[in-house]
């Protein structure tokens, strides 16, 4: 049954790089040097995701060795509470890099048990970005962002409690 | 003597698994990353900064709606977002709308959007990217009234 899921995650993942590549040579016809320079944008944020590609694949391993149903129910399971909380609000805060590479960890760490609205919090906390916060200062100052920090903190636990109510009623994620 | 080679041989097994377990599915997630760095060049290469502060109209509710709006579909490092919001500021566009650009800019995601799918389900990536283009609007809100009553 996980062969069949992983076989289709890579079926429809192919099939998305295929209509986006088709959708590439088609301008590419129409107007070449706009699409050339769009390889050299992708290409470079390929570069700069590199470094992040491979911290996630080393947490993947990590924790796949590490973290056993067992321990991610604890921490970050049913049973969690407050402190499941904190450790999502804390992780998306340190997180860093392109959103997409979480995707897989997060995936993960869901069949390994986390919860729902955990996997939200941790995704709404990626807005925190601590070695930014001096150039956000320069921006808009420092009480801008401090109430915005708070705020963002706080609304990270209200779609993480929505999308639970709604996962309660209707699973949100498909096993 | 044995049992602790057999105990540490049996570890290391483990560790090559979880390794390789680890890299199977992140190979399975390889190609859609490579679709949505694709389209992420080429949005950059038909939208400009210019074009984005264009839109907005001078009144603060419709243009923190559209801040949000156009924070959840463009995409990019946030330094790019502190950038236009510090321009978007410049040009009169209200805080509000600002604040709602920059937040929906990191919360909201339209172009990872089947990545998210892909992997943790159309409901769950739908549900999530509406949720927080709504809170986008409400954490702006919130926040320049905050601070409107601090600095008051």
């Amino acid at each position: 049954m996980k062969e069949k899921n992983g076989d289709k995650t890579l079926k429809y993942s192919l099939y998305f790089l295929l209509s986006v590549v088709l959708l590439y040579v088609f301008l590419f016809l129409l107007i070449p040097w706009k699409i050339y320079h769009s390889l050299q944008i992708a290409l470079h944020i390929f570069i700069q995701i590199i470094p992040v590609i491979i911290a996630v694949i080393t947490l993947m391993g990590i924790s796949n060795y590490f973290l056993k149903p067992k321990t991610v129910t604890k921490y970050l399971g049913k049973e969690s509470g407050v402190r499941g909380w904190v450790l999502a609000i804390c992780f998306g805060i340190l997180s860093h890099g392109s959103i997409y590479v979480w995707y897989p960890l997060l995936k993960e760490l869901y069949k390994h048990g986390m919860r729902t609205g955990l996997i939200a919090a941790f995704l709404y906390n990626r807005a925190v970005k601590i070695p930014l916060i001096p150039l956000m200062i320069f921006y808009f100052g420092i009480p801008f962002v401090v109430i915005l920090t708070i705020y963002t903190i706080v609304a990270s636990v209200v779609e993480g409690k929505v999308l639970e109510g709604i996962n309660h009623l209707s699973p949100v994620i498909e096993e | 003597m044995e049992r602790n080679i057999k105990k540490t041989d049996g570890r290391q097994k483990q560790l090559i698994v979880a390794f390789h377990k680890a890299l199977k599915s992140f190979i399975s997630a390889l190609p859609t990353i490579t679709g949505v760095v694709l389209l992420i060049g080429l949005f950059k290469t038909f939208i400009t900064p210019k074009m984005i502060t264009s839109v907005f109209t001078g009144e603060p509710f419709k243009d923190t709606v559209l801040g949000s709006l156009f924070g959840s579909i463009l995409t990019g490092n946030p330094i790019t977002s502190y950038i236009i919001g510090g321009e978007l500021l410049k040009d009169g566009v209200s805080l509000f709308a600002v604040t709602a650009f920059i937040v929906a800019w990191v919360t909201v995601g339209i172009f990872q959007l089947p990545a998210e799918a892909l992997f943790l389900g159309k409901k769950f990536a739908l549900i999530r990217n509406i949720l927080s283009f709504v809170l986008a609007i409400v954490v702006a809100v919130a926040t320049v009234l905050t601070l409107e009553v601090i600095i008051i």
